[in-house]
C-alpha cells in the first residue's frame, strides 16, 4: 500500500498514529497558525453512503486549512452512480482534487479505489469493514484523558458490522491495552477481525455481560445495536436493553472511567449520563476537526514533497 | 501403487497428479474445468490406499498439462499433491506443487459485500496465510471449503 492513503487501521503502526495524534495536539494549541496551510488545495468529497457528520467534519477540516472541497452529493443526486464503476468515478475525481475522502457501502472498496488513483484517498468508512480517521481522533479522545498505555478499554455492541470497532481493535494493539469485546453472541467479532488481533499477540477477551469487567475499565466504547440485524422485533429488544447504559449501570464502574461513542447515539447511552463525569461522547466529536486536520495536513504535505 | 492399477489406467502422453487430498479429485477437475464433454481421456482413483497420506486421490489426465495458475489453486486445495508430466508413457518430469503468496482472478470472494463482487474493473485477489486464504481488499478469510469458491470454470 502507498503511505499516501489511510485505507485500514491495520496499516498504522505506533509511530504513525503518534505523528497525527502530535500533530493534532499542535492544531488544537494553535489553530490559527493553520489557517493558510493548505491554501488553494481541493479535497474531494465521495460519499455512496450518506453521513452528515463524517463529510461535515472533513469538510470542515480542509476549509481551516485553507483549502476548499468538492462535494459529488447524494447518491440519489449525482449521476456517477448510475452504471458508472467506483473505478472509473474516482479516476475522474482525482483530476479534480488533491486528495479524496471515500465513503461506500461495499467493503474492500477503498482499497480498490486507491489503486486507481495517485492522489492521497482516505477511507471514511467501507461497509462494515473499516472507518481509520474515526479511530485516530477515538485514540486522540483517549490519549488526551488517560495516556495510551496500560489500559483496560471496553468496547460493546455491534461488533460484528461495526466499522468503527474494527479500525479501533486492530491500531489499540500498537499499544499496552487489554482489550475487552461486550456484545451479544450473535454480534460477536467477525473472524478475521479476530485473525488479526491473535497474530498481532493482543490480549483479548469477550464477555456477554458488562457487569462482569465494567469495575475494571478505563474507557468504555459503546456503538450502536442496529434493529435491522436482528430479524425478530422481540429478540431486538431484549438484547438491546441488556447493552444500554445509565446512571444505574454505571455504579459499578471506576470514577474515572470514560465512555465514548462514536456518534450518533439513539438510546444505548441514557441521556442522564451526558451530566457526568463518565461522558466523552461530545468531546471525541469534536477532537474530529483537529485530527481530520492533522490527517489532510500530513497526507498532503507528503504528496507534495513527493513530488508528483 | 501396484503393478496391475499402473497397467489399468497408463497414460500415454499428459498429467498424473498424485497425492491428492483424500475426496478433492472431483474439485481438481473443477480447477483444471475439465468435465469430459471436450472428450479428454480422464481416469481418477478415489480413497486409494498411500503410505503418505492414509488415503489419497490420483487424478490422471490425458493430452494435457496444468498451467501456473491451475497449480496454483491446485496447491490450496492438495498441498501435498506431485504432478507427473507423461510423455510416451514416461515420466518425463515430476514436482510438487508450491503455495503461492498470492492467487489472482481464480477465486471469488463469499463475503457478498465485497467489493470484488461488485461490478468492478478488477480481479479478486487473495494472500495465502496459514491455513487457508485471505481477500486482500475486504480481509474475508477462506479455510474449508476453498473449492467451493473456484472461479475458473470456463
Ligand atoms: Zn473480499
Amino acid at each position: 500500500m502507498r503511505q499516501d492513503h489511510l485505507i485500514s487501521a491495520a496499516n498504522l503502526s505506533r509511530e504513525g498514529i503518534e505523528a497525527v495524534l502530535d500533530r493534532a495536539a499542535a492544531i488544537d494549541a494553535d489553530p490559527a497558525a493553520y489557517r493558510q496551510r493548505h491554501a488553494g488545495a481541493v479535497l474531494a468529497l465521495c460519499f455512496f453512503e450518506p453521513s452528515t457528520r463524517t463529510k461535515m467534519s472533513f469538510d470542515t477540516a480542509m476549509k481551516r486549512l485553507g483549502g476548499t472541497t468538492v462535494d459529488m452529493g447524494t447518491v440519489e443526486s449525482s449521476s456517477v452512480k448510475k452504471g458508472e464503476t467506483l473505478a472509473d468515478t474516482v479516476r475522474v475525481v482525482e483530476g479534480y482534487a488533491d486528495a479524496i475522502v471515500l465513503r461506500h457501502p461495499s467493503e474492500g472498496a477503498a482499497k480498490m479505489a486507491s489503486e486507481f488513483v495517485d492522489v492521497p484517498l482516505v477511507n471514511a468508512g467501507d461497509g462494515a469493514g473499516q472507518h481509520p480517521s474515526q479511530t485516530l481522533l477515538d485514540l486522540y479522545t483517549i490519549r488526551e484523558r488517560s495516556g495510551l498505555d496500560d489500559l483496560s478499554i471496553g468496547i460493546m455492541g455491534d461488533l460484528k458490522y461495526g466499522r468503527t470497532v474494527h479500525s479501533l481493535a486492530h491500531a489499540l494493539t500498537n499499544f499496552d491495552v487489554r482489550q475487552h469485546f461486550i456484545s451479544p453472541e450473535s454480534l460477536r467479532l467477525p473472524r478475521n477481525v479476530r485473525f488479526d488481533l491473535h497474530e498481532a499477540g493482543a490480549q483479548v477477551r469477550e464477555h456477554t455481560d458488562l457487569d462482569e469487567v465494567l469495575p475494571e475499565l478505563d474507557v468504555l466504547y459503546v456503538t450502536r445495536i442496529q434493529r435491522e440485524r436482528f430479524p425478530d422485533e422481540n429478540e431486538y429488544r431484549a438484547v438491546a436493553g441488556q447493552y444500554r447504559i445509565d446512571e444505574e449501570t454505571l455504579e459499578t464502574a471506576r470514577d474515572d472511567l470514560s465512555v465514548m461513542h462514536p456518534l450518533p447515539r439513539v438510546d444505548e447511552i441514557a441521556p442522564e449520563v451526558d451530566e457526568t463525569e463518565y461522558a466523552t461522547y461530545f468531546e471525541q466529536a469534536h477532537n474530529g476537526i483537529p485530527v481530520r486536520m492533522a490527517l489532510l495536513d500530513e497526507l498532503l504535505t507528503r504528496f507534495k514533497e513527493g513530488g508528483r | 501403487m501396484s503393478d496391475h492399477e499402473l497397467r489399468v489406467s497408463k497414460i500415454r502422453n499428459g498429467t498424473v497428479i498424485d497425492h491428492v487430498t483424500a475426496g478433492q479429485a472431483l474439485n481438481v477437475l473443477a480447477i483444471l474445468g475439465i468435465d469430459g464433454s471436450e472428450g479428454e481421456g480422464v481416469s481418477i482413483g478415489m480413497n486409494v490406499p498411500s503410505d503418505r497420506l492414509g488415503r489419497k486421490d490420483v487424478v490422471k489426465v490425458e493430452d494435457r498439462e496444468l498451467s501456473q495458475s491451475e497449480v496454483e489453486v491446485l496447491s490450496l486445495i492438495a498441498p501435498e499433491a506431485s504432478i507427473n508430466i507423461i510423455r510416451d508413457y514416461d515420466v518425463v518430469e515430476k514436482s510438487r506443487v508450491d503455495r503461492p503468496e498470492t492467487v489472482a482472478g481464480l477465486l471469488s470472494c463469499p463475503n457478498r459485500n465485497c467489493i470484488t463482487n461488485d461490478d468492478e474493473p478488477i480481479a479478486s485477489k487473495f494472500t495465502v496465510v496459514a491455513d487457508g486464504v485471505r481477500c486482500t481488499y475486504c480481509g474475508e478469510i477462506v479455510r474449508d471449503d476453498i473449492a467451493a469458491h473456484l472461479d475458473v470454470q470456463g
